[in-house]
C-alpha cells in the first residue's frame, strides 16, 4: 500500500442497511484515508509487519464491521464501550464482541453541539456526535452501549445518549477502599447478567477462563511491544505504537495478539541488527495523560515531525489498558469475577481520589521506557487529569525530568502554538 | 556574517551580527508572502548563515534559512545578549505572550505561552487603541495620564471591545478606559509570571515592551524591576543571529 493508492474502503450498501448517513459518512471515510496516508504511510523505515494494521484501517468501516455482523447473526452480544473499566472478558466469554466506540474526531462535534453544552470534554462530544449524526458504523452495529461514571460529562451524557441507543451505566467507585471493591464487584455481576440476557446463555467457568486467557494474551502482546519500544534507538515510531494501541479496542483479540507478536518478532530482529526507526540522537518522549482515541494523532505527529520519537503512552489508550493481568488459576465463576475485579481496581484513572499510584506509575514507566522527557497531555475540560497534572509536574520537578504540559482538543487551530511549544521542549532536552 | 530572521505574526525582523557586534537591523510589517518579503529584506545584507525563528520559521527554512530555532530559544539568547545575568524573560509580541525561565547558565528551564487567543498580546492593545481613537504610540502615554482605576472584565478581544464601547457611551474619559485596557493586560501578564515564578528582575521583550504604561504598571504589579532592551522587538531576531554563530551549519 503506497501513499498514492491507499484508501479506506467504502461499503455504501452495508452502511445504508445500518441506517447511516451514507453521503456524509463517505466524506469522512475519504478524509480518514487521506490523513492516514499523510500521517502514517509517509513515515520512513516502517516495520513491514505494520501492513496488517494499515489493512485494518483500510477495512475499518467494512471488513471489521462485517465480522461483527456475522457474530451478531448468531445471537451473540456486540457491546460498545468508552472506557478501560468495562470488563471485556465477560463479553468475550459470551462469545460476543466488545468494541471501543469512536470518539476522537472533530468532525462529529458539531452534531453533538446541537444539543450538548459546548464547554465539555471533546471526547464525550465527539462520541455523542457520531451516534447523533449516524456517522459511525460501530455505533450502528452494537446491541447496547456500556457507559461508566468516570466523569460528570460522561455520566450525564449517557442519559441523553440512551435516547438514541440503549445505554447502560456501570458505577465506578471513586476511592479504593474495601467497600469500593465490593461495589465494583456487584457492578461486574450486573454487567454479566445483562450480557447473558442478550445472548440467552449462561457464562460457564470454562467460557470465562478462556476469555481471561484471550484478553491476558492481548495485554501481554502489548506489554511486549512496549518493552521493545524501550530500546535505543526505538525500533518503531510512536505513531505506529499508538495506532496499535488504538486498534486494540476494535480488532478481534486472538488475531490481534498474534499480529502484534509477529510485529514484535520483526522488531527483535531489528534490534539485533541495531537498526532503529530514528537516529540515535532523536529525543525520546513519553506521553502521559488522557487517551487519544482514533484518529487523534495530533500530538504524536507534532512530536515526531519535530524529529523526536514517542516511546510510551501512559494513558487509557496505552499502558493503563494493558499493564495489569488477571490471575488465570481460578476455576469457578465467583472466584474468577473476584480476581477480575482485583485487576480492574488496579487501574489508576484520575477519577479516583487519592490516586498517587499513578504518579509512581508515571515515574516507573519513564524509567522503564528510557525516555528523556515527559509530555503531559490533557483534553480540554478534563478536570481530573488537568488537576492531577499538578502532582505529575511536581514529581518531574523533584526528579529533574524535562516536562511539558499541554491541554488541547481535536481542532487543528492550536497546531501552530503546540508546534512551537513542542519544538522548544525538544530544544531543552537536546541542550541537556 | 550571522543573520537572524524573526518571522513574527505581525512583523518581520532581521538582525545581522559580526564578531558579536550587532551591525544593523530592519523591520517590516508581515505581508502575504512572508518568506519572499524576508528574502527581499535580506538582500541588503552580505551573505551568511541564516537562522529563522517565529511563526514563519519553517516556511523560511523551506525557502532560504539554514536552520530554525523556536522563539523561546531565540528570546533566551537575545535577552542574554542585552542582560547577561537574566533569569526570567517576558515576551509580548503581536499574537502571543510567553514567559521563559533560564538556568544560571542561560539554558531554558521552563516556559509558558498563552493559549490559542490574542488576549494580553500586542494585537489586543492595537484593537483597543483603534476603538478609542488612539494610535498605538499614543496609547500608552494617554493611559499614563489617567489616575483613575476603572476595570475591564473581559480578556477576550472581541468581548473587551464591546465593553470598551459601552464604557465610552457611558461617558468615561478615553484616557481612563485606555488605562483600564492596560491594567487588564498587565493583570494577565502578572498572572503568567507568578505562575512560573520570577526573581527581582525580569527582561521584557517584544514590541509591547515599547509601551511605557505597560512597563510601569507591570513593575508595581509584580514588585520586580522590569528591564527593557534598547530594541525590544528585535530580541528574537538577535537571538537567532547569535545562534547562527553557534550553528553547525555555519557557512561563513
Amino acid at each position: 500500500m503506497s501513499i498514492e493508492n491507499f484508501e479506506v474502503k467504502a461499503y455504501p450498501e452495508m452502511w445504508e442497511s445500518l441506517g447511516m448517513d451514507v453521503a456524509r459518512f463517505d466524506k469522512s471515510r475519504q478524509m480518514l484515508g487521506e490523513v492516514f496516508s499523510k500521517t502514517y504511510l509517509s513515515q520512513k523505515n516502517r516495520p513491514a509487519k505494520m501492513k496488517y494494521f494499515d489493512g485494518l484501517i483500510a477495512e475499518i468501516f467494512g471488513g471489521r464491521i462485517k465480522e461483527m455482523l456475522e457474530v451478531k447473526k448468531t445471537g451473540k452480544p456486540i457491546v460498545g464501550t468508552f472506557c478501560v473499566y468495562i470488563p471485556e472478558e465477560v463479553v468475550v466469554a459470551a462469545g460476543g464482541v466488545c468494541v471501543g466506540l469512536c470518539g476522537g474526531s472533530q468532525g462529529s462535534i458539531p452534531d453533538a453541539e446541537k444539543i450538548l453544552p459546548r464547554n465539555i470534554c471533546p471526547m464525550v462530544k465527539s462520541a455523542y456526535g457520531f451516534k447523533a449524526g449516524r456517522i459511525c458504523p460501530y455505533f450502528q452495529v452494537v446491541d447496547f452501549v456500556y457507559g461508566e461514571t468516570t466523569c460528570d460529562a460522561k455520566k450525564k451524557t449517557w442519559e441523553i445518549l440512551d435516547r438514541l441507543v440503549p445505554t447502560h451505566v456501570m458505577e465506578i467507585p471513586q476511592m479504593k477502599k474495601k467497600r469500593d471493591k465490593q461495589l465494583w464487584l456487584e457492578e461486574v455481576k450486573d454487567f454479566k447478567t445483562r450480557v447473558e440476557e442478550v445472548c440467552n446463555k449462561t457464562i460457564t467457568p470454562e467460557d470465562l477462563g478462556d476469555a481471561i486467557k484471550i484478553i491476558n494474551n492481548k495485554r501481554k502482546a502489548l506489554q511486549r511491544l512496549t518493552r521493545l519500544r524501550a530500546n535505543h534507538p526505538a525500533p518503531i515510531s510512536g505513531k505506529d505504537g499508538l495506532l496499535i494501541e488504538q486498534i486494540a479496542f476494535y480488532d478481534e483479540p486472538v488475531r490481534f495478539a498474534e499480529k502484534v507478536n509477529e510485529l514484535c518478532d520483526e522488531l527483535e530482529q531489528r534490534l539485533q541488527n541495531e537498526s532503529g526507526v530514528v537516529e540515535k540522537s532523536a529525543p525520546r518522549i513519553m506521553v502521559s495523560g488522557t487517551p487519544m482515541a482514533l484518529p487523534n494523532w495530533k500530538v504524536h505527529n507534532l512530536i515526531e515531525t519535530a524529529g523526536a520519537v514517542v516511546v510510551n503512552e501512559e494513558s487509557c489508550i496505552g499502558s493503563r489498558y494493558f499493564k495489569d493481568l488477571i490471575d488465570e488459576s481460578k476455576v469457578d465463576v465467583d472466584a474468577q469475577l473476584d480476581v477480575l475485579t482485583d485487576r480492574y481496581m488496579q487501574i489508576d484513572c484520575s477519577c479516583f481520589t487519592p490516586n498517587d499510584d499513578r504518579v509512581d506509575q508515571v515515574l516507573k514507566e519513564y524509567k522503564d521506557s528510557n525516555a528523556q522527557g515527559i509530555l503531559h497531555y490533557s483534553l480540554q475540560f478534563c478536570h481530573t487529569y488537568n488537576i492531577e497534572e499538578i502532582k505529575i509536574r511536581e514529581a518531574c520537578e523533584k526528579y529533574e525530568i524535562p516536562y511539558l504540559s499541554i491541554e488541547s482538543d481535536y481542532s487543528p487551530e492550536d497546531v501552530g502554538q503546540l508546534q512551537t511549544r513542542i519544538e522548544a521542549f525538544l530544544e531543552q532536552i537536546r541542550e541537556q | 556574517m550571522q543573520l537572524g530572521v524573526d518571522l513574527g505574526s505581525r512583523t518581520i525582523k532581521v538582525a545581522a551580527i559580526v564578531d558579536d557586534i550587532l551591525l544593523c537591523h530592519t523591520k517590516q510589517e508581515s505581508g502575504f508572502e512572508p518568506h519572499q518579503q524576508a528574502q527581499d529584506m535580506l538582500k541588503q545584507f552580505q551573505s551568511g548563515t541564516i537562522i529563522a525563528t517565529g511563526y514563519g520559521r519553517h516556511l523560511a527554512q523551506k525557502h532560504f534559512a539554514d536552520e530554525v530555532i523556536t522563539e523561546i530559544k531565540a528570546h533566551a539568547l537575545g535577552a542574554r545578549h542585552f542582560f547577561p545575568d537574566c533569569r526570567t524573560i517576558l515576551d509580548v509580541g503581536g499574537q502571543d505572550c510567553k514567559v521563559i525561565s533560564l538556568t544560571q547558565a542561560g539554558k531554558v528551564s521552563n516556559f509558558q505561552m498563552n493559549d490559542k487567543c490574542a488576549a494580553g498580546t500586542g494585537r489586543f492593545l492595537e484593537i483597543m487603541a483603534v476603538s478609542l481613537g488612539y494610535t498605538i504610540s499614543e496609547f500608552g502615554s494617554a493611559a499614563l495620564e489617567s489616575g483613575q482605576d476603572v476595570a475591564i472584565n473581559s480578556m477576550c478581544t472581541v468581548f473587551a471591545e464591546s465593553e470598551v464601547i459601552s464604557m465610552k457611551n457611558s461617558g468615561i474619559p478615553a484616557a481612563d478606559i485606555a488605562r483600564a485596557v492596560h491594567l487588564s493586560v498587565v493583570s494577565r501578564l502578572g498572572g503568567m509570571l507568578n505562575r512560573i515564578g520570577h526573581g527581582d528582575e525580569i527582561v521584557f521583550s517584544g514590541g509591547v515592551a515599547n509601551n511605557s504604561c505597560i512597563v510601569q504598571l507591570l513593575e508595581s504589579k509584580i514588585g520586580a524591576r522590569v528591564c527593557v532592551p534598547s530594541s525590544p522587538d528585535l530580541v528574537g531576531a538577535i537571538g537567532a543571529a547569535i545562534h547562527a554563530g553557534k550553528s553547525a551549519v555555519n557557512c561563513g
